[in-house]
């Protein structure tokens, strides 16, 4: 069976507790737990091929160009951490049916659960970095939903997002850190990554991806300083609790330190950030656990200090430390889960986690009582249960030690001084609970447990016995293989025994052991000397920070958009002036080696005309109506500098569209103020003058720097091609509907859809019409003069004549689809002005938006007609015909093409402007609002 | 030649984009369209300035770069496009909102506070 099938049938297995809901809460638990169960089975009929030293592998090309696969692997590790995910995930499934009441909503807990799950199996299975991220980052959000199952809480709301934003952030960390291992190996496959390490440590980014993928890793992993989470996750329902943060996601950390292990680790660096990280964390965590009296967030930091623990295996340099980090972190994940398990029953039953009022429990839960205490004496390190194994292996790598030189005696003290913390909490635990007197005013009477609901506890508690007793016959195999891969195939000589002889890590541990006893006899000193600390809630000081960090970014935000264009036009300006400035600077000759054109009379005339009107716009430019008058005189030069400079084309379409300007800006005038108020201040006017004249003068430099330097232009190729590849004389017009036909067809469509939105723009326009001038003087009464009226209507045959000819002559003279389709506009528009919207429209029933929708329409299928001769899009054809008496003519698709341009043109330009004109009319009554 | 054409495009530019500095929409507008004259001429010069010569095959022995007046000719289509847009959009703000200035409200009046701090806040 494919390995593909191991995270995907716990995948599918997300929809069943939702679909099976209905069948009631047994059922639903039942199904649930198939699919987990047959991935598990899975996983177990693989298990032979990999305690035989085997690496299966399997994967599906994806994106290969990014070096993105869907790759599975199993492995030795891959394979304990699979046990262990859905090995304790069912274990859970069960306990759950009995610990969620009947307002909770059975189906979504078990579908969150079971989604983590995949992502976990999917973290441990992933054969790709990339994908080994994706799954990480499913697990930051499963485990959010999970922890804010009970959303009405504020304190889960709070743990959930608290978590969230921890590991979530370190995930980043860990995306960039994974990019560059990829890049430095060349390969997103883990494979290859894993057999890359000297390169890895070699190159000079080692460090930074280190770090990079610590810091993904200790945060998942609640690793001092990033420890705070964790506790206040325990604001999850219990079985989250045991699963998540004792038995899995907190162990995805540790995963992945095991999972690089054979790349990164063997440096200075990493044993000196992993060992001192995890020492601070085996410290702090057992210090604070034995202060805390909620039963959970006893286990909290205990789970905080024995992760630590792992990562300072991990931070090592003994193989057999490593071999210990394994060991430990399959007998953590049984006692711990078994622990949480029991924690979540005696609250379960006695309403009530606060060891305050938890008081002799042994008379009314003798059984519950019983498992927690094996579980508790395993987490001690007493003998005889699994516990004890690994702490022993733990305390002896600890003397063998050196990665701190001349220091390294201070670790096996502080992991003495751990242990006897860990014995006083675990103490402390069962002393509290189970003995210690009689309850405190318990919300209920404690009771023991549905039957069912112990089981898992039992199952767990039972594996905690058989491993302390017979360790290599039930994890022998499982420990070897997971530490040969962690060790790439470098396994030491290890003996999994309970007596190892009278020896040091022997009397370290009896050091603990009484030492613990004796710290937990005399908890009330220390108690009273933990209460002179201020008492800090991780929860308010992380939420300050965020509201500090949000508050920071909306002042940033509130300084980059208050709403000012203006100050947005200026900050689009000052970087296009940074970015341009720069490379100017480098320019060492303003002037090219081109010739220059002689200068004559009437272009210098022109162009000071030009500049005195642009400058009278700038300076009249409150006094709107001058302004606009100057500015068509710009536009009438441009389009005569057009034509001077060899351009007919482009001066008619100037000319055409200067004239349309003008005329919507006058109607635009009509209902704006006919003055600008005078608000820049001074000192405004000057800084906005010198931004301009910077602007300009960089504009004005470049410009003469172009046009004085050599041309290597890829026009050749169009000139040589227009008359036999298109079929015209007028290469622009070629260009436009036929070389680069494409691009036009894209250009109408743009020009469409501005119409169309200037048209929804007017629809239900309310405007303001004043009555006169702005002197007050009323308009005239004649609003249709019969000279303009008569002169205009017998100019409208010869202007739509000159139209047809300028579309006609196109190909092959100056004209075109555009300058037809603008020269008709301004004949029709100057009826508008003549006539008035209502005479029009009893006479000329075109609708415009049907004009564009054809013009666009018909140039599509222009480009569309030449795959019915297999043809790409927009393939042109011509060919030449003779008919009698009008002799030979040529016919060409691309003339087809060009009606689409002229009939969108017009229909574009009308339908702004006479949807604009109608506002003018003081009745409005010829098109009926649909709105 | 090329020395005083590129003066008249700075000066374009400098003129449209003091005018797109301004507050109120009408002279945004004309700012633009100025510019636009400015950008469309600019594009054009890519091409090199050339006298009597035109893109028509068979006219003339040295053609006129026919690229860029081929870019220029639908960027000025299309200028007008957005400029009719840009005038629509600003009626439209101003029967909306009661005024004309670009950012749909008023700055408060000099008696209320000193201006020039209002400006730069």
């Amino acid at each position: 069976m494919s390995l593909f099938w191991i995270p995907l049938l716990p995948l599918l297995g997300t929809l069943v507790p939702l679909l099976s809901e209905r069948f009631g809460r047994s059922a639903c638990a039942l199904f649930t737990a198939l699919l987990p169960a047959g991935a598990l089975a899975l996983v177990l009929s693989h298990a032979p091929e990999i305690f035989a030293g085997e690496t299966l592998q399997q994967s599906f090309s994806w994106i290969p160009a990014m070096g993105l696969d869907l790759a599975f692997r199993l492995d030795g590790l891959a394979l304990l951490f699979c046990l262990l995910i859905l090995g304790i995930g069912l274990l859970i499934i069960l306990y759950a049916r009995y610990y969620l009441s009947a307002q909770d909503s059975m189906s979504r807990f078990y579908a969150y659960l079971i989604l983590f799950m995949t992502a976990m199996v999917g973290i441990v299975t992933a054969n790709n970095l990339i994908q080994l991220w994706l799954f990480w980052e499913l697990t930051s959000i499963s485990s959010f939903l999970l922890i804010s199952f009970w959303n009405h809480k504020s304190e889960a709301r709070k743990g959930a997002r608290m978590a969230l934003t921890v590991t979530g952030a370190g995930g980043l960390a860990l995306l960039a850190g994974l990019l560059l291992i990829g890049h430095i190996v060349g390969s997103h496959d883990l494979g290859v990554v894993l057999a890359s390490g000297d390169t890895l440590r070699e190159h000079a980014a080692y460090p930074v991806a280190l770090v990079l993928v610590l810091l993904g890793a200790f945060t998942k992993s609640a690793q001092f300083p990033f420890h705070f989470w964790l506790p206040h996750a325990m604001a999850a329902p219990t079985p989250v609790s045991a699963y998540l943060h004792s038995a899995t996601m907190v162990k995805a950390g540790i995963f992945l330190l095991a999972r690089f292990y054979p790349v990164l680790s063997g440096t200075e660096l990493w044993f000196l950030i992993v060992s001192l990280t995890g020492l601070a964390t085996l410290l702090l965590g057992a210090y604070i656990a034995l202060f805390k009296h909620d039963l959970k967030g006893l286990l909290a930091y205990s789970t905080v200090s024995h992760l630590g623990l792992i990562t300072l295996l991990l931070g090592m340099d003994t193989q057999l430390a490593a071999v210990a980090a394994v060991f430990h972190i399959i007998n953590h994940a049984i006692f711990k889960a078994s622990l949480f398990m029991a924690a979540g029953i005696i609250d379960h039953e006695c309403g009530s986690r606060d060891m305050r009022k938890l008081n002799g429990l042994w008379k009314y839960m003798p059984h519950t009582a019983t498992l927690a205490m094996v579980a508790a004496a395993s987490m001690a390190g007493v003998p005889l249960l699994n516990g004890f194994l690994s702490k022993e292996m733990f305390f002896a790598e600890t003397l063998h030690q050196v990665s701190l030189g001349s220091l390294s005696w201070m670790v096996p003290v502080l992991a003495t001084l751990g242990g006897v913390f860990s014995v006083a909490y675990s103490t402390r635990f069962i002393h509290d609970v189970f003995f210690n007197g009689e309850p405190v005013d318990l919300p209920k009477t404690p009771h023991e447990p549905p039957r069912y609901m112990k089981v898992p506890v039992e199952i767990l508690v039972a594996l905690c016995l058989l491993v302390g007793i017979f360790p290599s016959v039930i994890a022998g195999g499982l420990l070897s293989a997971a530490s040969s891969s962690v060790l790439a195939g470098n396994l030491p000589e290890y003996s999994l025994s309970i007596w190892h002889g009278f020896n040091l890590p022997l009397l370290m541990s009896v050091i603990a052991m009484v030492g613990g006893l004796i710290i937990y006899y005399n908890r009330r000193h220390l108690y009273q000397f933990q209460a002179q600390f201020p008492e800090s809630d991780a929860k308010l000081v992380f939420e300050r920070m965020i509201q500090s960090l949000v508050a920071g970014a909306a002042r940033v935000h509130k300084f980059c958009e208050n709403g000012s264009l203006q100050r947005y036009m200026l900050f689009l300006l000052m970087f296009a002036l940074a970015l341009t400035a720069g490379p100017l600077m480098d320019l060492n000759t303003t002037a090219g080696l081109r010739p220059h054109l002689p200068v004559d009379g009437v272009e210098i005339t022109a162009a000071v005309l030009l500049c005195l009107s642009a400058l009278a716009t700038v300076i009249w430019h409150r006094k709107r109506m001058i302004a606009l008058l100057t500015l068509s005189v710009v536009g009438l030069i441009v389009s005569i500098a057009f034509a001077r400079f060899s351009a007919p084309d482009l001066a008619l379409t100037q000319l055409s569209v200067e004239v349309v300007t003008v005329i919507l800006l006058m109607l635009a005038l009509f209902f704006l103020p006919q003055k600008t108020p005078k608000e820049s201040s001074p000192r405004r006017v000057v800084r906005d003058l010198s931004i301009a004249a910077i602007i300009g003068g960089i504009i004005g430099t470049i410009n003469y720097a172009l046009m004085t330097r050599p041309l290597d232009s890829i026009s050749d190729f169009f000139l040589a091609n227009s008359k036999v590849g298109g079929g015209g004389t007028n290469v622009v017009n070629v260009i436009l509907v036929d070389f680069r036909g494409f691009d036009t067809l894209g250009e109408i469509t743009v020009l469409g859809i501005a119409a169309l939105g200037i048209f929804k723009l007017i629809a239900r326009m309310r405007l303001y019409m004043p009555a006169g001038d702005e002197h007050g003087r009323p308009w005239a009464r004649d609003r249709h003069p019969v000279m303009l009226a008569v002169i205009s209507q017998s100019l409208l045959p010869l202007a739509l004549l000159v139209s047809v000819y300028i579309f006609l002559r196109g190909h092959n003279l100056p004209g075109g689809g555009f300058i037809a389709g603008l020269v008709t506009s301004v004949a029709l528009v100057q009826q508008y002005v003549a006539h008035g919207v209502d005479w029009i429209k009893e006479r000329l029933k075109v609708d415009y938006q049907w004009l564009i929708a054809s013009g666009v329409l018909i140039a599509a299928l222009t480009g569309v007609g030449s795959w019915a001769f297999d043809r790409p899009f927009l393939t042109s054809w011509f060919d030449y015909f003779s008919l009698p008496w009008i002799g030979k003519f040529e016919l060409a698709s691309a003339m087809v093409f060009d009606l689409g341009v002229y009939l969108t043109v017009v229909g574009a330009t009308l339908l702004i402007l006479a949807n604009l004109g109608k506002l003018t009319t003081n009745h409005r009554p010829t098109q009926p609002e649909s709105e | 030649m090329e020395a005083v054409y590129a003066i008249c495009v700075g000066l374009l530019t400098f003129s449209g984009v003091f005018l797109c500095l301004r507050g109120r929409t009408f002279p945004v507008v004309m700012g633009l369209t100025l510019l636009s004259y400015a950008v469309n001429l600019f594009l054009f010069s890519s091409g090199r300035l050339k006298l009597d010569g035109a893109a028509i095959l068979g006219t003339s022995y040295s053609y006129a770069d026919p690229l860029p007046q081929a870019l220029v000719l639908t960027a000025i289509v299309i200028g007008f496009a957005m400029t009719a847009f840009i005038v629509i959009l600003a009626m439209r703000a101003r029967a909306d909102l009661g005024n004309d200035h670009v950012d749909g409200r008023l700055p408060p009046q000099p008696e209320a506070k000193p201006r020039r701090k209002k400006e730069h806040a």
